[in-house]
């Protein structure tokens, strides 16, 4: 019986994990082509030191090292989520312990001392955001779900690690009881210490099995939480660093379609009442929604886990003015899922009327931003905020002309002579001849 | 006191080729403090016998702003243009004294049809000084002064450039201190993404001075750039804090001609 519901609780789960992984990719399928396949060395590379390794984490060392023992915690774990599986199914209990021997408490032993760690990790975490008021985790677009998300993610960490030292601590007072041990670096102590009063063997059964129930349903919660939350950066760290932005990161993209049109313009063969290619007219200059900015971007906005290092850095952000990259990050990412709920239930072609620009984000965010790079360097998962913000830029200005006034002034004089003020071509060299 | 510089059009004129083009940018050519940076550069590179030339009055905006500011039809107008030059020139190497017109000529152009090998002044002058080109004297001119580096956004993150305005300064008979943001971490002047070019939106303070009051924190003498635009942003927070007498915002290539005794 437990067997049958072990196996139908796991196929729910990975079933229900899967439809929604589905549509996630579908949501970043509606952004724009872009190449991102070459160079595979230099990608690899990259995936390995800043996701896997957490390069970038550790420009700030106590974070860093909390961090690190959640996310080691979290990846060694998963090999002990074999042997629940395999015992799930098969309804054996510990089924690699005989055979493995001393690399089993071993193996065992390293993830309790890693739970341990992540405990205190997590504690601290917590402790952080709801007491320390950290500024970048106390700001206002982390008020009411984000926060809320935030302190979940922990909660389910603190309830899943409790459910394995009960787990562990129960199986090793029945082993007491019978004069062996499993010999696990913590629960060895841990467990007479929690429950060694309870000398009734049901009692502790019942509580083994609370706990390896316990660890195993919040193991499936947490994974179908993920894609609700901002916690999936967890598995899109991977593929977001491995398809970062390889090029310096003052290089701006050319505009394809911009280049077509300038050559025709500069072009005296040009016919100018040719009919255009069916390629060379884009849809719009720019982006408006979330469907004029690349798949990568869209990847980005999923990966992002609101940590805010970027906002913490970013020039404009400190000197109070509104943006903040997170928030750019954020809101891509809500209206990216509003719109592909949308399009799936009334159909790829519809639109909902609402856009990215205007009923997201403002032109006051946009036009705040110096380009400086920072909120890009900062960003341990390497998003790139910067992108979208241009992008939206270039269709504030090239489709609808909303410039501010004094941006207008400096592109008519570089259009008229040459230069961001109104200084004549013709006096370019004088500075050779003056004082 | 006019200086020796000879344009593109006279070099080809008496069939002769520079070995690299001065791209002296707008501000170089027109901002009355940025064109003392580029005198200071043309000394420099006349006393060491470099042999360059400028484009004079064929030069033109890189776009730099133009494309920051979201108007990519103007950016490329202006880069196709300047690449029909540039290549109508055969240019293969160029120098600059700003961080923007560097990014997007090293950068932005290879795309457009425009490839050279384009270097910042400073890194120029690292190498005029490793190949014993270019001899400091001693002066004692920046004697038991302090000099901080602001890092130039495009200079810095944007292209990685962080050493060599260090390894100038470090030639200087001077201590160089660093503020607590610097490098990567470096906070930008607020001149970037064309907001030099307008007012900054609203908010509480000022990039400019949050930026000086970062310079001013290491008590420095000097706050040397490598970038106009950066230049004229921690003069006026300079300003603001009314500390001209004390302290003074010198470019690097400034600060090597200076020691140089030229």
């Amino acid at each position: 019986m437990h067997q049958l519901i072990f196996s139908v609780l796991t196929l729910v789960s990975f079933g229900f994990f899967a439809f929604n992984l589905r549509k996630i990719a579908q949501n970043i399928h509606m952004g724009l082509p872009l190449d991102r396949a070459d160079r595979k060395a230099d990608r690899w590379r990259t995936m390995l030191l800043v996701a896997l390794g957490q390069k970038k984490m550790f420009t700030r060392p106590i974070p860093a090292l909390l961090h690190l023992s959640l996310y080691a915690a979290f990846v060694i774990t998963q090999i002990e989520l074999v042997e629940i599986l395999v015992d799930g199914i098969s309804g054996s209990h510990r089924f690699f312990q005989d055979s493995l021997g001393g690399f089993y408490t071993f193996m065992i032993s390293f993830i309790e001392i890693l739970s341990v760690l992540a405990f205190i990790g997590t504690i601290a975490f917590l402790a952080r955001r709801n007491m320390l008021k950290l500024p970048r985790l106390s700001m206002n677009e982390l008020v009411g779900w984000p926060t809320l998300d935030a302190n979940l993610i922990l909660v389910f960490e603190l309830i899943l690690l409790s459910f394995i030292f009960t787990m562990n601590g129960a199986d090793e007072v029945l082993r007491q009881q019978v004069n062996q041990t499993n010999g696990f670096a913590i629960s060895s102590w841990f467990g007479p210490l929690l429950f060694g009063g309870i000398t009734d063997t049901h009692t502790l059964h019942v509580l083994e099995q609370l706990g390896w129930w316990g660890h195993i349903l919040m193991v499936y919660t947490f994974m179908n939480y993920l894609p609700y939350s901002k916690h999936l950066h967890i598995f899109m760290a991977f593929p977001n660093t491995f398809y970062s932005k390889l090029d310096p990161k003052g290089q701006f993209t050319n505009m394809q379609s911009v280049t077509n049109e300038v050559k025709l313009m500069l072009d005296p063969n040009a016919d100018p009442y040719a009919s255009p290619t069916a390629d060379a007219v884009p849809s719009r200059f720019g982006a408006k929604d979330v469907t004029d900015l690349t798949w990568k971007n869209l990847m980005d906005a999923y990966s992002c886990t609101e940590c805010g290092r970027c906002t913490s850095a970013c020039p404009a952000n400190s000197t109070g003015k509104l943006l903040s990259p997170r928030k750019i990050m954020m809101d891509t990412r809500d209206r990216m899922v509003e719109l592909g709920d949308y399009k799936r239930k009334n159909g790829a072609d519809t639109d909902d009327g609402k856009s990215l620009l205007g009923n997201y984000i403002t032109e006051e965010e946009l036009w705040a931003c110096t380009s400086c790079n920072a909120c890009v360097q900062e960003c341990p998962v390497n998003i790139d905020p910067l992108a979208i913000i241009m992008d939206l830029r270039r269709f504030l200005v090239m489709e609808e002309s909303k410039v501010p006034t004094e941006l207008t002034g400096m592109l008519t004089n570089i259009e008229n002579n040459g230069a961001p003020w109104q200084f004549a071509a013709t006096d370019r060299l004088n500075w050779a001849n003056e004082d | 006191m006019s200086i020796q510089v000879r344009t593109m059009a006279d070099m080809m004129a008496s069939g002769e080729s520079p070995d690299i083009l001065f791209w002296v940018g707008c501000a170089g050519s027109f901002d009355d403090r940025a064109k003392k940076i580029t005198k200071a550069l043309v000394k420099i590179l006349n006393h060491c016998k470099v042999n360059f030339a400028v484009l004079g009055t064929e030069e033109s905006c890189t776009g730099d702003p133009a494309k920051r500011a979201g108007n990519e039809f103007t950016f490329q107008m202006q880069a196709l243009m300047n690449i029909e030059v540039l290549n109508g020139y055969e240019v293969k190497k160029i120098v600059t004294a700003c961080p923007h017109c560097f990014n997007t000529l090293k950068n932005e152009y290879p795309g457009l049809g425009g490839t050279y090998e384009v270097i910042h002044h400073t890194q120029l002058l690292q190498d005029l000084i490793n190949t014993g080109k270019l001899a400091l004297a001693d002066n004692g001119t920046f004697k038991g002064k302090k000099i901080t580096f602001h890092d130039p956004c495009y200079l810095g993150r944007a292209n990685d450039v962080y050493e060599a305005p260090r390894v100038l300064i470090e030639k200087l008979d001077a201590a160089l201190v660093e503020m607590k943001r610097c490098k990567t971490n470096g906070l930008c002047c607020g001149a970037g993404g064309a907001q030099m070019f307008k007012e900054a939106e609203k908010g509480n303070k000022e990039i400019n001075i949050e930026r000086t009051e970062d310079a001013l924190e290491t008590s420095a003498n000097i706050i040397a750039t490598g970038c106009p635009f950066c230049n004229t942003m921690m003069t006026d927070g300079i300003k603001h804090f009314e500390k001209e007498e004390d302290v003074k915002v010198m470019d690097i290539a400034e600060l090597i001609a200076n020691a140089a005794d030229l």
